[in-house]
């Protein structure tokens, strides 16, 4: 099998940016032609005479012109509700999400039923998810067994089976020696520490502290209860000089304790996700429950900071915390409701947004939604000769509504249903396959 | 006025029009508790469910005998009697007693915006009897009721609201309600009780209770909830009491004619001493004759009183 794909502007952070053809052989790009003299950063490969005349031989030809591009798009925070909650999602309509949204791959959160604490339930993922040929799906195994944070899971074993990280998301990791010990014995596995920073004695709430709860009559949840763990779990990183990677930073105290840490060199990393850059709590206007999520929208001034955050690299990462919950969870009364809302096929064009305003370069966009992801991760992600053809194919000009009953999630928890976005992934392509075409 | 606005949700939602309108309907139809047979038949054949998510015995009583005054047939449901206790969801539980065709759902919920979520999901007018921390519409609009028919208006005048703003959907709509009518508020409390931005409704805040009753014409007492004090809200209640309760000691520094509100029930000896809820301004009792004939009010406007048969 061999694919070209012509004539799109080629952009690999750092590395690349030059309208090319990137020539895919079984699976693997097997060359690169740049159509003129792109800059392009040293140690990329521009062969004009490597192939003769390929597309006569190519079974198929994908004209990318108009188009970016780049590494596969890597969600690294997602839930798949597989095992155990199938009627909200399962491995394969979450993967099938997730490549319409331009993911090629999507790290998936341990909160299953059972709780991923096993090499059986990581390899039922791993299995589940190479049978579809689709987007890679790296598990994700628990800190604690069960994550109750009573007792470490075995680290090892969940790396040997294939997780790619621990995390107790969802379940804050409350005690700090159990932090500290994962940390240290995480270093020593070598597998990445991810963690939910919340203090729950100070976020018995169901929405942001502020003016909208307090006239909605909902009961607050103040930043501290996310910035002091995100201050603890800093303190931990420098303790025990082991990386902690910070989930889904809503807040500008996170935002500013993390510039701070990574100054000194503390060994900190950080993602936010599409929601807590897009919307403020006002978003919970009468009521919505898909805008009830944990941590909660905040307020135009967190907002601000995490765009901030990613524009100066305090954040490094932008994931989805894509969390599917049916209507059994959501169509309730606010304080009954479940904290989550999809976010998979429309990360990339919330994305797009912040560089349409100019708070991002697009670069800087796949920077956080491909190349830091895959570095925080130990995973090579480069558009280069040999690479498996890990690519998304993203038209920026393409305008269209999101429509969430079309969506290919099984849930439709969204807050932006009928949103009009501009730019879209047109087509997703792992290990040379087509996974999604527009 | 032609009233046209099926439910009472909030007082956010209600406008100076609607308010005067409820108040003066309200005012009219006092008389007939007073009267020896106490009953008319403008709501014969009407059904009224009363919804109690959450227990209640003044609200509850008072819907009660609102309804029965005007012929009404009244249903009470609470939380411990109905489905929801096997599991149904409060909108299923909702639309089988609207299958049932009721004129209207007096609901009280403990979470904040159910009512919302009732009118959004069923055809039925639907009474908001307090839901959480948000809203008790029919609690605001009857302390209205009661401070025009002491003072003759609410444009002008100065109200200190004073204990816990936090937990106190009473204090929302009262806050909304009064600065709506053009009174001035200010809530007065420790800060552990003042909740994010409340500023933003129109009121002032202070952590000073001399202060905050210093030439106001209404004083509002809220209620301590005792358990609140394990969530490390105040110390003690003996603390609390010195701090914020009313006694005819502070009263002193107040005006004399003064009026004493509070939404009860009334913990004697903690946010009010003995003596001050019974002293001569004290209004609490007739709170609670107005309740009924406000209730009758909104029944009677909401259940098809003037209203025309287009619902909007």
């Amino acid at each position: 099998m061999r694919m070209i794909i012509k004539g799109g502007r080629i952009v690999d952070p750092g590395r690349i940016d030059a309208v090319g053809d990137i020539l895919i052989d079984n699976g693997r790009i097997s060359d690169i032609r740049f159509h003129e003299s792109g800059k392009q950063a040293s140690g990329a490969p521009s062969s004009v005479d490597s192939y003769a005349d390929p597309q006569k031989t190519a079974d198929r030809i994908i004209d990318a012109s108009g188009w970016y591009v780049v590494p596969g798009l890597i969600d690294m925070h997602v839930h798949l509700r597989d095992p155990g909650q199938e009627y909200k999602e399962t491995i394969e309509t979450g993967i099938q999400a997730a490549a319409a949204g331009g993911f090629t791959a999507v790290c998936c959160m341990p909160n299953t039923r059972p709780v991923n604490d096993s090499r059986q339930t990581t390899e039922y993922i791993i299995h589940t998810a190479k049978r579809l040929q689709s987007v890679h799906v790296y598990p994700i195994g628990a800190i604690s067994r069960e994550s109750k944070g009573l007792e470490l899971s075995e680290f090892g074993e969940l790396k040997e089976a294939g997780a790619i990280a621990v995390s107790d998301d969802g379940q804050p990791v409350s005690d700090s020696q159990l932090m500290r010990r994962a940390l240290e014995y995480a270093k020593g596995v070598g597998i990445r520490v991810i963690s939910h920073c919340e203090d729950t004695a100070l976020s018995h709430g169901v929405m942001n502290e502020g003016f909208t709860a307090t006239r909605l009559g909902l009961a607050g949840i103040p930043n501290a209860a996310e910035s002091i763990m995100v201050m603890r779990d800093i303190a931990l990183a420098e303790l025990t000089g082991s990386l902690v990677h910070i989930a889904h930073v809503s807040t500008r105290e996170s935002v500013h304790a993390i510039r701070e840490a990574k100054k000194i060199g503390i060994p900190v990393t950080a993602e936010t996700a599409p929601h807590y850059f897009t919307l403020t709590d006002e978003s919970v206007a009468a009521y919505n429950t898909n805008a009830k999520m944990n941590p909660p929208l905040r307020s135009p001034e967190d907002r601000q900071a995490v765009i901030e955050g990613l524009a100066d690299g305090a954040i490094d990462v932008i994931a989805t915390d894509h969390a599917p919950h049916s209507v059994l969870e959501k169509d309730l009364e606010f304080d009954a409701a479940a904290n989550g809302i999809i976010g998979l096929e429309t990360s990339l064009p919330l994305g797009l947004r912040l560089v349409a305003e100019g708070a991002l370069s697009f670069a800087l966009l796949i920077q956080k939604m491909s190349k830091n992801p895959a570095n925080i991760l130990g995973l090579t992600n480069d558009i280069k000769t040999g690479a498996s053809a890990d690519l998304t194919l993203i038209d920026p000009s393409r305008v269209h509504i999101y429509c969430v009953a079309n969506g290919y999630s099984k849930s439709k928890n969204s807050p932006f249903d009928g949103w009009k976005f501009k730019g879209a992934a047109m087509c997703t392509i792992v290990g040379g396959r087509v996974v999604y075409e527009m | 006025m032609m009233w046209n606005r099926k439910h009472i949700l909030d007082m956010d939602s209600l406008s100076v029009a609607e308010i005067t309108a409820i108040i003066d309907t309200a005012d009219g139809l006092k008389e007939i508790s007073e009267r020896a047979i106490k009953k008319v038949p403008t709501l014969r054949g009407k059904t009224v469910v009363l919804f109690f998510h959450e227990p209640s015995t003044r609200t509850r009583v008072s819907f009660d005998i609102a309804a029965k005054r005007l012929s009404a047939d009244a249903i009470s449901i609470s939380a411990s009697s109905s489905s929801l206790v096997k599991g149904e969801t409060l909108i299923d539980t909702a639309r089988n007693l609207e299958a049932m065709k009721p004129d209207v759902i007096v609901i009280r919920h403990s979470s904040a915006g159910a009512p919302l979520l009732l009118s959004q999901k069923v055809s039925t007018p639907i009474i908001n009897a307090g839901d959480g921390m948000h809203a008790h519409p029919s609690q605001a609009l009857l302390d209205m009721m009661t401070v025009r028919e002491v003072k003759g208006r609410l444009d002008g005048l100065r109200v200190a609201i004073v204990g816990d703003i936090s937990h106190s959907r009473v204090a929302r709509s009262n806050i909304i309600g009064f600065t709506r009518m053009g009174a001035d508020v200010r809530l007065a409390g420790p800060p552990t009780m003042m909740p994010a931005g409340i500023e933003a409704l129109g009121a002032s805040v202070t952590y000073d209770f001399d202060e905050a009753i210093d030439g106001v014409d209404v004083i509002m007492m809220l209620r301590i909830q005792k358990e609140r004090q394990q969530r490390f809200l105040f110390p003690t209640e003996r603390e609390y009491s010195r701090r914020y309760g009313l006694t005819l000691e502070r009263l002193k520094k107040a005006k004399p004619d003064v009026m004493i509100m509070h939404p009860g029930p009334l913990n004697r000896g903690v946010e009010i001493s003995p003596d001050a809820a019974d002293s001569a301004g004290s209004v609490i009792l007739n709170q609670v004759t107005n309740g009924v004939a406000l209730r009758m009010a909104l029944l009677y406007l909401v259940a098809g009183g003037p209203r025309n048969a287009d619902d909007h």
